[in-house]
């Protein structure tokens, strides 16, 4: 049989979702339902001093409007508000619990109606009146501020003074704007009383993270609740987090006592998390040999008032390149906005489109070809905690990347390369995450038919994560993939942490296989209770599972059928549930690398820029699907398109307020912006990572993608753009 | 500073309207509810019909999730209202496949991974089969403009592209 | 939202006639502007026409060898028109750069002529903005004003008007047939629009109780020397920042006849009979294009964020009348500009 693991398979979860039958957190239907349509603050910052809901509450199917002072009890401590992810400093919003505005698009009534439809219009009469206060929303006019937060990664060597008497030096600010995930589903929870008990479905990354919160918002015991995210139309980490909607779906359900929904509208969205706007300074010295001396990089980010969300976007340099003096500074900007939060890749995405800008300004500097400049600063060690790496394959990426690109044909004269009215530029860029695990637990339950479920509290938000399962399963278990099915998104399933930060595979997947071990374990002492056992004598390790039999790894002639096993053993099933823990080995630093190419066409009067084709090598340990890796790594493709080109939330700072708030005008790429995107994975077997060698491919995606663009941009047209998105009036003085 | 505003009224409401009896073909199948003048098609699916196939993204027409087709034709079922199409011919994604065998676009898109997370799917998969029934996109430049009102976050588009020129060489 | 009431007109006359018992009502066809404003609290009817079912759905040529456009016809089908696609190739292009199919599928041609515009600040319904709220203020002039216009703007407001169609209805000399109370007129295209000046709250001059029933387009319809060009922030599904359709009647190398209308810089697309004059039998080449994109813009100012479409503008329409001039009009899904 041969393996799944590695083999191109279609998702498991493919036939529900082309069919509709997939239901997501809003779609869950039932006699009685509530609907709840949010208020929400027009204004800032500042206090609520009046909220007249009689308009509302006059019309016909209107069952009640909760404000902070008619709704029912809700904890009144910070740490029940703090999630598993909330960040460790400061006191998370908690949904309507006083009368103090944080930010434009706080929730400050929720109306409740039978249908939806009197809902919304209900939700237009109800009256706010408040006093407002000044407020701040603008990092570029509140810059001076900023306050260092601690970042992991220490100073070495004397950078400034190395910088100073650099051969060859280049310094420069660069600029993200606020970009928001947006994410197709809306965000959604459905409420639901069974056996007094409540179910609510959430659109959420972490069905127990929300379970948890939920308990201790509503100081409910730990079986009085059960969440439920068997889909998810999209995270990105906008769902890491428990969102206000699933607070306000339970409130109106405890005051109710009826199931109710909440959905909120994509204007709405705007004011949950989203990726700060960061201001990164990166001054970068070299010899004149080409080698890096000095490496400096500070931040400056968005966070709200009240919590202290950092993401450490400087010392992505130190996994990539050696220099001996080095400084690494974040540091945040507090503002009346929500609290800032992760986004695909958070930090990187960020830190590492500023660095490798830079690094491409230094090349061009030195007259040194990009990718040259970056084998000749290349780092086999994590420079800032001095470890090697369990695996780094990204010169790999460099020389399959630049292969398939074509690099050596490029001239590295600006403006030098042209295709009729349009400028081609090729740029290239490097790309960097973490390798992180961890703990997960997975239950196995196998039936004496030969089928197996495989259970964790995991959730799968379109990752394809039903789908690994299933063939790590298979394969562990020695079953068709036909004879697995995988629960995902049900926080009553063992224990599992959010998913984010591309640990999930990692974490998942080994865990499955070391309560695939204890299953065969089981079916071993089976097996050798049979009569005349071929089995005797062996260790669970010296028996595979394969074809539906135990086999003897040393002499596959030695087999006994996990039916027979089963059957004589009197086993209906083997229930088994185990633990995967994160290797405690600190000698050694885990990253997953990349190697971004990327042409572009700009029209060179008007400015039109297109993305015509990008590469993108990866080496990320094991690729247990190459087909739903692909669509995962060029996914991040299309959002560092997206980030290079169009994303951006547009602020009027006099208002406070978000003036995109839709996906109209804050851009994303559709269909007509992509064109070949291809996507190599470069073979890196790692055993030292985990034992199954799986690195993780959520983030690396779009990391260094828009700096590519944007060296690309620099390269067909000698304009160097260094604030995001790159428009085409940045790109052309158009006087 | 301190100073105190009100949110402007939006008009207010005398009586609310009478619910309008309405019927309509849904996959093939008549269907007689009852809607405010404001329930647009999609909510009409979603919410009284239990068709949530068929899919909020944005309720502004910026999106395409909520794509059907009525009478033939893609639309975005946000922005019509359900009364409108009274006597209309609406087919949803639940409505592509025939005794359990998927459309050709449904199969072809899971082929071809044409999605991840799923939620802008079912709104794809209706819109290429409107677009394979105008016969206007011929290159994968042309299925690419004409797809671009069905926007993928999980930027699946490459394939969706690749999935539509399987469906449409097969039909 | 505010609820409204729904009633169906059962033809034109009646249409009319419960237009003007109701002044808060609105018609609707397509729905996909008015829905919109609607959910977003903007336009606030309290009771909505149908008038998708009157039989204003024809496209037929006209005596005089133009053609007539049936108001309720949708974009799509327009677009796709043999006589239209034959006869004035521009304006299938202009449609099929707007929206989206499943948009162009349900928008009429009479409601893409009523359209409202996209600025951010009419949109959001707590901003100053007196196009929405007469006397409240303009917010963009000194706010996010990249979208906005630079050509014909007043201090009361710098919106701009959002169709790609009426570009080309613009160059092509529509005539737009409307029915009131006191019976059928028409109105020259470029009468249809109005400039903000102190009434920003008005975009056109149709009377408020008046239906749109038709477009007519006039015999000429520069099919063999045309082009619309759209420049955007994405490469499709996207509002213009500028658009610029172009028609030329050509005597060898020499202009006999030229139209130019922007779109995305002003209240209304933008011609210049002045512009249009100094093209007049000229060499049909860049230097002669800018000289009339000069006199197109020569009021043109920026507030900002927006400054860049006067230049973006000037050039767009050299390269438009380039690309009308050689034959080689803007193809919509190839999105290289040649």
């Amino acid at each position: 049989m041969a393996s799944y693991i590695g083999s191109a398979t279609s998702r498991v979860d493919g036939r529900a979702k082309v069919t509709g039958e997939a239901k997501y957190a809003g779609e869950f239907n039932v006699p009685g339902l509530v609907h709840g349509y949010v208020v929400d603050s027009i204004i800032p910052k500042g206090r609520i001093v009046r909220i007249d809901a009689s308009g509302a509450l006059g019309i016909a199917g209107v069952i009640d409007v909760l404000t902070h002072s008619n709704r029912p009890p809700m904890a009144d401590k910070d740490d029940a508000y703090k999630d598993e992810v909330a960040p460790e400093k400061g006191s998370p919003y908690r949904p309507l619990y006083d009368d103090r505005i944080h930010f434009t698009g706080q929730p400050i009534a929720l109306v409740l109606a039978e249908d939806w439809e009197t809902a919304r219009v209900a939700a237009s009469q109800v009256r706010i009146e408040y006093q407002k206060e000044a407020h701040v929303t603008d990092l570029h006019a509140e810059r001076t501020r900023a306050y260092a937060v601690d970042v992991p990664e220490k100073p070495r060597g004397d950078a400034e003074r190395a910088f100073a008497s650099a051969a060859i030096s280049h310094a420069a600010e660069y600029s993200i704007p606020t970009e928001h995930h947006n994410p197709m589903e809306l965000f959604a929870s459905t409420a639901i009383w069974e056996n007094g008990q409540l179910t609510v479905y959430d659109k959420t990354q972490g069905v127990q993270n929300v379970q948890q919160y939920l308990c201790k918002v509503f100081n409910l015991q730990p079986n009085a609740v059960r969440v439920m995210s068997p889909y998810m139309g999209g995270g990105f980490g906008a769902g890491l987090r428990p969102q206000y909607q699933v607070v306000l779906t339970v409130l109106a359900a405890n005051a109710l006592k009826r199931p109710v929904r909440v959905m909120l509208t994509r204007a709405q969205m705007y004011a949950l998390g989203y990726r700060p706007a960061s201001i990164e300074r990166l001054a970068l010295g070299a010899n004149s040999g080409g080698t890096l001396d000095s490496m400096q990089h500070e931040a400056i980010a968005v966070t709200s008032q009240f919590e202290e969300f950092a993401r450490n976007d400087t010392g992505w340099g130190n996994l990539l390149y050696k220099s001996p003096n080095a400084k690494f500074e974040h540091k945040l900007v507090k503002l009346d906005l929500p609290t800032s939060c992760d986004m695909r890749a958070p930090g990187a995405a960020t830190g590492v489109y500023a660095l490798e800008c830079a690094m491409d300004e230094l090349a061009i500097a030195l007259k040194t070809d990009p990718v040259q400049l970056r084998l000749q600063c290349y780092s086999d060690r994590h420079q800032g905690e001095d470890l090697p790496y369990t695996s780094k394959q990204l010169r790999e990426c460099y020389r399959q990347g630049a292969d398939a690109f074509g690099w050596s044909k490029r001239n590295a004269e600006p403006r030098s390369m042209r295709d009729g009215s349009e400028l081609v530029g090729w740029g290239m860029a490097s790309g960097v995450w973490e390798a992180l695990q961890v703990p997960a637990t997975v239950r196995i339950v196998l039936t004496a038919n030969g089928h197996a479920e495989v259970a964790t509290a995991a959730s799968d938000i379109g990752t394809g994560t039903y789908t690994i399962m299933a063939q790590v399963a298979a394969d562990m278990l020695g079953l068709p993939i036909d004879n697995i099915s995988v629960k995902l998104g049900d926080s009553t399933l063992p224990q599992c942490p959010v998913e984010g930060g591309s640990w999930i595979a990692s974490s998942v997947c080994n865990a499955i296989a070391n309560t695939a071990r204890a299953v065969r374990g089981d079916l071993l002492e089976l097996a050798k209770a049979t009569q005349d056992s071929p089995l005797s004598g062996a260790g669970v390790d010296d028996v595979a599972l394969i074809d539906g039999k135990i086999v003897s790894k040393r002499d596959a002639g030695r087999a006994v059928s996990i039916a027979s096993a089963m059957q004589s053993g009197k086993a209906e099933r083997i229930t088994r549930e185990e633990i995967n823990q994160p290797s405690e080995d600190k000698s050694h630093a885990r990253n997953v690398h990349s190697a971004i190419f990327a042409e572009v066409k700009v029209d060179e009067e008007i400015g039109i820029i297109r993305v015509t084709r990008v590469v993108k090598a990866v080496a990320a340990g094991r690729i247990l699907n190459p087909k739903t890796a692909h669509s995962q790594v060029m996914g991040g493709v299309v959002w560092g398109i997206g980030m290079a080109l169009h994303e951006e939330t547009l602020y009027d700072h006099r208002f406070g307020r978000v003036m995109n708030a839709n996906i109209a005008e804050y851009h994303v790429p559709v269909n007509a912006d992509i064109h070949d995107i291809e996507v190599i994975f470069v073979d890196e077997p790692d055993e030292m990572v985990n034992p199954l060698g799986i690195k993780g491919l959520g983030e690396i995606g779009i990391v260094g993608v828009a700096a590519a663009i944007a060296n690309a941009v620099y390269h067909a047209t000698g304009k160097r753009v260094r604030d995001l998105p790159i428009t085409l009036d940045k790109v052309i003085e158009f006087a | 500073m301190t100073h105190s505003g009100t949110t402007k009224p939006k008009g207010s409401i005398a009586a609310a309207p009478e619910k309008i009896p309405i019927t309509l073909t849904v996959n093939g199948t008549e269907a007689k509810l009852s809607v405010a003048p404001w329930t647009t098609l999609l909510d009409a699916l979603r919410d009284h019909l239990d068709l949530t196939g068929t899919k909020k993204g944005c309720d502004h027409g910026q999106c395409g999730a909520c794509t059907v087709l009525v009478d033939g034709r893609r639309i975005n079922s946000c922005l019509t209202l359900a009364v409108m199409k009274e006597g209309a011919e609406v087919t949803t994604v639940e409505g592509l496949a025939h005794n359990g065998e998927l459309h050709p676009l449904q199969q072809a898109f899971i082929d071809h991974d044409a999605f991840q997370c799923g939620y802008c799917t079912s709104g794809q998969i209706c819109s290429a089969a409107g677009l394979i029934a105008e016969g206007k996109a011929k290159s994968a430049d042309e299925i690419r403009e004409l797809m671009s009102g069905n926007i993928c976050r999980c930027g699946a588009y490459p394939n969706i592209v690749a999935a539509i020129q399987q469906a449409m060489e097969r039909s | 939202m505010i609820p409204f009431q729904y009633t169906r007109a059962s033809d034109v006359a009646d249409a009319i006639k419960q237009i003007a018992a109701d002044p808060s009502a609105k018609f609707i066809a397509g729905g996909t502007n008015l829905l919109d404003l609607i959910k977003y609290d903007v336009a606030t009817p309290t009771r909505l026409i149908d008038i998708s079912r009157l039989p204003l759905r024809n496209v037929e040529e006209t005596a005089t060898g133009g053609v007539l456009i049936g108001a309720l016809v949708p974009n799509t089908d327009l677009a796709y028109h043999p006589l239209i696609e034959a006869r004035y190739p521009l304006l299938s292009r202009s449609i099929l750069a707007g929206a989206s199919q499943q948009l162009r599928n349900m928008a009429s041609t009479g409601g893409n002529l009523v359209q409202r515009t996209r600025c951010f600040y009419f949109y959001d319904a707590t901003t100053p903005c007196n196009k929405r709220e007469p006397g409240s203020g303009c917010s963009a002039i000194s706010g996010i004003n990249r979208i906005n216009a630079i050509l014909g703007t007043s201090q009361s407001c710098i919106a701009t008007h959002p169709s790609d169609m009426c570009v080309a209805l613009a160059v092509l000399e529509a005539i737009v047939h409307v029915t009131g109370p006191a019976g059928a007129r028409t109105i020259a295209f470029a009468d249809f629009h109005r400039l903000p000046d102190n009434t920003p709250q008005l975009d056109t001059n149709l009377e408020p109780d008046e239906i749109i029933t038709a477009i007519e387009l006039p015999a000429k319809g520069f099919s063999t020397n045309y082009s619309y060009l759209k420049i955007r922030d994405r490469l499709s599904y996207a509002f213009a920042l500028v658009s610029v359709a172009a028609a030329l009647e050509l005597d060898g190398d020499t202009i006999k006849e030229a139209r130019v209308a922007l779109g995305g810089v002003a209240h209304k697309p933008w011609r210049s009979s002045a512009a249009e004059v100094v093209l007049r039998g000229q060499r049909a080449e860049a230097s002669t294009f800018a000289n009339a994109a000069d006199i197109l813009l020569r009021r043109a100012r920026g507030f900002g964020h927006n400054d860049f479409k006067i230049g973006l503008a000037r050039r767009a329409i050299v390269r438009t009348l380039g690309q009308a001039a050689r034959g080689t009009p803007q193809s919509i899904s190839d999105k290289k500009i040649r």
